[in-house]
């Protein structure tokens, strides 16, 4: 490997170097940036004409002076160091141990931008992950080798819902465990303690793996952490047969670290100050998750973002959810009622459902119910606007049902504890609770066969 | 003058790319970078010094890079072996790919679109001495059990008396099947610019609606053969699912499905159900008349703003066989993305929202594509094209869903409510419109002589039902008289009975236009009956004591499509009911 240092720094803005080419520089090679005292970051080629060079620099750039910056090209993509060593130990976004260990001993280095799956060996992912979770593993179930992110808001328990499917997840009928990788970027410490703690009681830690690029670590590092978090998932799962469950908090903090990266370049920018490849660069990091034929492991995504102001249309939450297959929302109307966790059912969706659920997988009658919950839910939501103007007196015995059913729908499905671990049976069973108290012809999506066999031979 | 071009790489910008000595290479030229010889186009030049979009993943392209160019624009390769095949935007085999390239795309990678080994069995249908031009049909390939492939002269060849032509005889995809007289040699596959649309003979006015098997579609917003059209609706409302039963259930000979920009996971839902799925009528897998074209978000941006030329062009090829073609484009807000990320690296002068100014223009060119039009042979062949439309946040006022409006015909606007109430397919029976509903009509007549009536007096129902919900709003249903509170129980009944189907019921997936007319006619013979009864002052309520309701409503999963009269013997059920009825009410 060629090493070439140059110097002929001519202009530092924000994370961004610009300096004369004099040396052979590929696009998007790593470069190690020197300051005066020979005290090193890692940057990368963001472009390259004939006469300059335009680095962007993963570290602060504070101190930097134009005369004595020196640039080393290192001719090779930007990479991290994978093995199984990994599990048990925390990085910051670059790959570098952030745990007061040393680098572990390998000499298998990865591409963190990975390459795109051909489309068609892909698994399509069908097998169901049991959370224990009501109101996800009933009305939105999880797949593995989906990606589900998590939509919430500030303040909202995100972290401890994320953390709960973490712990809790497992295959149906199976005992294989879950390896963790997760991505923090731009949390705060605390955060990123909660999650150790978590998994430290749950004695799981040591099938983790961390990538931390902490709130006060330099904004551009995050844009590396997902994808060094990716790129250790996709070792594990591909090259180990693992099951990797990723967990990145928060894609919000990411989004804004690219476009801050993007108008310092002087970009076009389309919504929001938002640079117009945002779409394409989430899909970069959300396509990767997935199963692959023929191998064993598997890749399961749930990103969480914080929602600016609570608005499903921002950029970043809409964009995500055209790439990721499904949400699970959280409202802070049901949080304000202290239902954990503050699922919004209406607006959660988990696309890849349809194909893992029913009889072989989680039981025969799950997609009618799923359905008939949703159905009277909404119903439940069109009665209640009615209530608020109306009166509850002038409703109708049925209207009034199906307030009830609303409020035990929000008590008692979507409401259970942090440690609460239900088999999808007992979610199931809890639905046909809630439905038996509305009449049997409001029953519409459910087949007459389940209606017999749960309502009545059961009940 | 030589017919290479080698140029050297002088800036890299991302998938943007230029480089000098180009000279004498020309606009939309494909040329090779590097030593992977990564794809790219030119797509601007000035003077000596050419811009170029790479399709590939460019990492590590480095300054003083070799760029070759045949002078040859982008081309797909058109031929027996398109079909159940599945390709990226620039018609690279993916299936090959993932054979010799492994499980990732790699940049470099190449393959052959369609095989050059294997061997058709050509048969011939033109003889020595016939004289023959561009697009007259010389002899056919059994590609698949429901795909008859035509080989035709291509386009671009001057006409001329047939020299040679071969036998009945197994042939590869590169050899010779017939000579001219003018020299030219026809092989069964030839190379057509995917920018460039194939000529034709000439349009031809629409009078066929493109059966899609889906109640609302086809009987409120129906699409006509040849016609455009577009599913705008934001993430979560079922474009993608909308889609998925077009292309299973449309009444097409060749289904064109393109990813664009969107999941993998349901390219590969597509790869997997497909050939499971068997045609209604000729009971054969419905992938073997399914070209899938797959440029994931993921793959490189640049590959997917060729992606649907790629498609339309493969959809021209068969539409000139006399075939009726069908486009699904999922989704045209990607394409656009993708155009506005070029722009900026080209560093354009943006118009609204960061889009280039000449989005629109590129619209059009895209929808024009499609029609209905008399092919060489003097026969019928049409291009449909539905193009999915991923308006951000929902909100259809921007410029993609606005501009796309402008050159498509039949909008079908998918609904947050509905797709949150699980109501599928989620089009929205007040926001969408149809205008091909003139052109098609004496379809509709020859299927049922007043179906057209009884549709519309449906449709008045929803809108009067849409006031009517607004008032319950306020005060409540109990309010209203009896003989609004039946429009409200009529139009419920329309929508849960009707308009809402289900994708994963075997029954109601697809419904043929018999069973759709006679269902709808029951739910109005409901109505009329109702409406009657009510005027000789029976309550409402002793009309839902019928129990008419909850049956009618599951008619469209217990009635088969085959078994249609059992629906024709419900409307006199109906009228029984309602008379036994109404002899307690007649004085």
């Amino acid at each position: 490997m060629i090493k070439i240092e140059s110097l002929g720094l001519k202009k530092i803005e924000g994370p961004i170097l610009m300096l004369e080419k004099n040396a052979d520089v590929k696009y998007d090679e790593v470069v190690r940036v020197f300051d005066e005292k020979r005290n090193s970051q890692i940057g990368k080629v963001l472009s390259v004409n004939e006469k300059s060079v335009v680095v962007q620099v993963f570290g602060n750039t504070s101190g930097l002076t134009i005369k004595d910056t020196s640039v080393e090209f290192l001719g090779i993509p930007m990479t991290i160091p994978v093995g199984r060593d990994m599990l048990g130990r925390v990085f910051n976004g670059l790959g570098e141990p952030f745990d007061g260990l040393p680098q572990i001993f390998t000499g298998d280095y990865r591409d963190v931008n990975g390459a795109a799956l051909n489309p068609y060996i892909r698994e399509y992912p069908r097998d169901f992950i049991q959370t224990g979770i009501s109101v996800i593993d009933g009305l939105t179930t999880l797949i593995r080798g989906q990606k589900l992110p998590i939509f919430s808001g500030n303040g909202l328990p995100h972290n401890v819902l994320a953390a709960q499917i973490a712990r809790q997840a497992t295959l149906k009928n199976a005992t294989e465990e879950f390896t963790v990788v997760f991505a923090g970027m731009g949390v705060k410490y605390d955060v990123a303690k909660y999650f150790i703690d978590n998994f430290e009681r749950s004695g799981v830690l040591s099938n983790v793996v961390m990538y931390l690029s902490l709130a006060d670590a330099p904004s551009v590092e995050r844009l590396l952490t997902p994808r060094a978090a990716l790129t250790a998932a996709e070792y594990l799962a591909y090259d180990l047969g693992m099951h990797v469950l990723v967990i990145m908090t928060d894609m919000t903090n990411y989004c804004e670290a690219l476009r801050e990266v993007s108008t310092t370049r002087g970009q076009i920018p389309s919504r929001k100050g938002y640079p117009g490849y945002l779409y394409s660069d989430l899909a970069s990091l959300y396509e990767r998750a997935g199963r692959i034929k023929n191998k064993k492991g598997s890749i399961t995504q749930i990103p969480i973002l914080s929602m600016p102001n609570d608005d499903i249309t921002h950029p970043i939450p809409d964009l995500t959810g055209y790439i990721t297959e499904g949400q699970i929302v959280l409202e802070r109307e049901l949080f304000q009622k202290n239902v954990y966790p503050p699922v919004a059912g209406l607006p959660s969706l988990s696309r890849l459902m349809k194909d893992g659920i029913g009889e072989g997988m989680t039981r025969e009658d799950h997609k009618d119910v799923s359905s008939q919950l949703f159905a009277c839910y909404a119903k439940v939501k069109e009665i209640r606007a009615l209530a608020s103007v109306i009166g509850e007196e002038e409703l109708s015995d049925l209207d009034r049902k199906y307030l009830d059913f609303g409020n035990d729908f929000e008590n008692k499905f979507l409401s259970q504890g942090y440690e609460e671990n239900r088999t999808i049976e007992a979610t199931l069973d809890l639905a046909w609770e809630l439905l038996k108290t509305l009449p049997e012809s409001e029953l519409y999506r459910i087949n007459n066969k389940y209606i017999q066999k749960y309502l009545h031979e059961k009940g | 003058m030589s017919d290479v071009v080698k140029g050297i790489v002088v800036d890299i910008d991302g998938p943007i790319v230029k480089a000098i000595n180009m000279n004498t290479a020309g606009m939309l030229d494909v040329v090779y970078v590097g030593e992977k010889s990564l794809v790219g186009e030119i797509i601007k030049l000035d003077r000596g010094k050419a811009t170029i979009q790479i399709y590939e993943e460019n990492s590590m392209m480095g300054i003083g890079d070799e760029v070759v160019s045949h002078k040859r624009p982008l081309s797909v390769l058109l031929g027996p072996g398109l079909l159940e095949g599945i390709y990226d935007g620039i018609q690279r085999p993916l299936m090959e790919l993932s054979r010799t390239g492994g499980n990732f795309l790699l940049p470099g990678v190449k393959a052959d679109p369609i095989s050059f080994d294997k061997k058709w069995k050509f048969v011939p249908i033109a003889k020595k001495g016939d004289l023959v031009s561009a697009g007259t049909k010389i002899g056919y390939v059994d590609e698949t059990a429901l795909v008859r492939h035509f080989i035709m002269i291509p386009p671009d060849t001057k006409s001329g008396k047939i020299d040679y032509i071969s036998g009945e005889e197994d042939k590869t995809v590169l050899e010779t099947v017939a000579k001219l007289d003018n020299g030219a040699e026809i092989k069964m596959a030839h190379y057509w610019s995917v920018r460039k649309p194939r000529p034709y003979k000439e349009r031809l006015s629409m009078n066929r609606p493109l059966i899609t098997g889906q109640r609302v579609i086809d009987m409120f917003f129906p699409i006509a053969r040849g016609g455009t059209a577009a599913i705008p609706g934001g993430f979560g409302t079922g474009k993608t699912m909308t889609q998925h039963a077009l292309a299973k259930w449309s009444d097409a000979d060749i289904i064109v499905y393109i990813g664009c920009g969107e999941r993998g996971n349901e390219m590969t839902d597509v790869l997997n159900e497909f050939p499971h799925l068997i045609d209604p009528k000729s009971k054969q897998p419905l992938m073997k008349r399914t070209i899938l074209i797959a440029n994931t978000s993921n793959m490189p941006v640049a590959a997917r703003e060729v992606s649907i030329y790629t498609g339309v062009t493969i959809a021209e090829y068969f539409r000139d066989m006399g075939y009726n073609v069908a486009i699904m484009a999922d989704s045209t807000s990607r394409w656009a993305e993708a155009l506005r990320e070029l722009s900026g690296r080209l560093e354009e002068m943006p118009a609204e929202e960061g889009f280039p100014a000449y989005l629109p223009t590129r619209l059009a060119e895209f929808y024009e594509r499609a029609g209905l039009i008399r092919t060489a042979n003097d026969e019928e062949g049409s291009i449909s094209i539905i193009g999915a439309v991923s308006p951000p946040g929902g909100d259809f006022s921007e410029p993609v869903t606005q501009h796309t409006k402008r050159f498509i015909r039949c909008f079908w606007a998918l609904d947050k409510s509905l797709a949150n109430a699980r109501h599928y397919p989620s089009i929205s029976w007040l926001d969408s419109y149809s205008e091909y509903n003139d052109e098609i009509k004496e379809y509709w007549n020859g299927v049922d002589a007043d179906i057209l009536n009884v549709r519309a007096e449906a449709m008045t129902i929803l809108k009067r039902e849409e006031r009517l919900a607004q008032i319950v709003k306020l005060v409540g249903p109990d309010s209203l008289p009896d003989s609004q509170r039946l429009i409200l129980l009529v139009a419920d009944l329309l929508k849960k009975g009707y308009l809402q189907q289900s994708a994963f019921d075997e029954v109601d997936m697809y419904s043929t236009p018999k069973k759709q007319s006679l269902l709808l006619k029951v739910i109005m013979n409901f109505y009329w009956s109702s409406e009657n009864t009510l005027k000789l002052g029976t309550p409402l309520i002793k009309i839902r004591e019928l129990g008419l309701v909850d049956e009618i409503a599951k008619l469209k999963s217990t009635v088969s499509n085959d078994n249609t009269e059992e629906l024709e013997n419900y409307i006199f059920k109906i009228k029984d009911k309602f008379d036994e009825l109404m002899k307690f009410y007649k004085v």
